[in-house]
């Protein structure tokens, strides 16, 4: 087992460097370390002026994706000893902006969640007295897996189409769109097919699937947007044959 | 509900993946080995004829024939549109796959009317 592994981080200082640069250091190795203990030693003992987003270490807060050697990954989740025997090559998350370092620009994300009314629409509130809206083990089952989506991003890093269209309401807010959608306590069914239904909604998506394949939380966003296509199908029948059914 | 026609070509493009991913695999098994090989005693040229001219038999193979055409064009034109980034000739390139397609379906429909 080797005494140290080098880590080549992209650095992007925009007050010192018009164009990103590769930064070489060398850490201990260790069995037990992530990438993410790495780059924490780096800016604990290295280099104090390393910059990037981390949080939890656990694979819950979603703050701590980054490209490692290509691929999107959570940091906190990913061990050093896979890439033996290194460099291993860290740069910020691909299809986004950089803020610096390894810190990315994810305004346009928390934009698009916002669109799909990622919460529980009620026709009716309820008055507080008549208490809570009951729900069974089965009818959480049905939309549990996609409300694992910790917001981490990857998906939007590993989707070509995203990168090609950024327009495009990508992979999570289409996920965490549909796991409203199957909470039976929700209403807005209707309002959400309609926002993802328009030009840079689900029918985007060419089913790449890399978004799937790289969610650490197997919420599997691609066949949430499959399930869509097929409902806003349906729907788009249903309405050309029978325009007077309602809007 | 905001009218946009993607749905109407993804609902052919998912229709022709679903026949033809069921189908052609049976079609290609029958036709393509067992019987060739000797597997199965081939079926006499006028029952096979018989088969073939059966109004069910034609409208599956219509069915088949138009909707995995439609398949390819969708896919096609976004792996065209994506694969070479001709994103300015997105009407050009959509024009000549579906309508690729559906030349060809026509032209099926009239083997198969005639038939």
């Amino acid at each position: 087992m080797p005494e140290k592994i080098s880590l080549e981080v992209l650095r992007y200082r925009p007050e010192e460097e018009a164009e990103p640069v590769y930064q070489s250091y060398e850490v201990p190795f260790r069995k037990d370390w992530v990438i993410l203990d790495a780059i924490n030693y780096i800016k604990d003992n290295i280099d104090g002026t390393l910059s990037y987003r981390w949080s939890c270490r656990m694979g819950v807060c979603g703050s701590c994706g980054m490209m490692v050697n290509g691929t999107p990954v959570l940091t906190c989740a990913t061990f050093l000893e896979k890439y033996l025997p290194g460099p291993i090559r860290v740069e910020p998350l691909d299809n986004f902006p950089v803020v610096r370092d390894l810190v990315i620009e994810m305004t346009d994300f928390m934009e698009k969640l916002k669109r799909v009314q990622p919460w529980i629409v009620r026709e009716e509130e309820k008055p507080l007295s008549e208490g809570e809206y009951l729900q069974t083990p089965v009818e959480l089952e049905d939309y549990k897996q996609f409300s694992m989506c910790i917001n981490c991003m990857l998906c939007y890093s590993a989707c070509p189409v995203y990168g090609l269209e950024p327009t495009f309401i990508g992979p999570a807010a289409i996920a965490i769109a549909q796991r409203y959608n199957l909470d039976n306590r929700d209403q807005g069914n209707q309002q959400r097919l309609e926002i993802l239904s328009e030009d840079d909604g689900i029918f985007e998506c060419t089913l790449v699937g890399e978004c799937s394949a790289v969610c650490p939380k197997d919420v599997d966003p691609a066949g949430a947007i499959q399930r869509f296509k097929v409902a806003a199908t349906a729907n788009w029948w249903k309405s050309l044959l029978m325009p007077w059914g309602n809007k | 509900m905001k009218k946009n026609i993607d749905p109407f070509w993804w609902g052919l493009f998912g229709a022709g993946g679903a026949i033809s991913a069921i189908s052609i695999p049976v079609l290609l098994f029958l036709n393509g080995l067992a019987i060739p090989l000797g597997w199965l005693e081939p079926p006499a040229y006028e029952d096979f004829f018989t088969l073939v001219k059966h109004p069910l038999t034609r409208l599956f193979l219509f069915a088949l024939i138009s909707l995995s055409l439609l398949h390819w064009a969708h896919r096609f034109r976004f792996t065209l549109y994506d694969g070479l980034q001709v994103k300015h000739l997105n009407e050009l390139i959509a024009i000549l796959c579906y309508g690729t397609a559906i030349a060809v379906t026509f032209v099926a429909g009239y083997i198969l009317w005639r038939f």
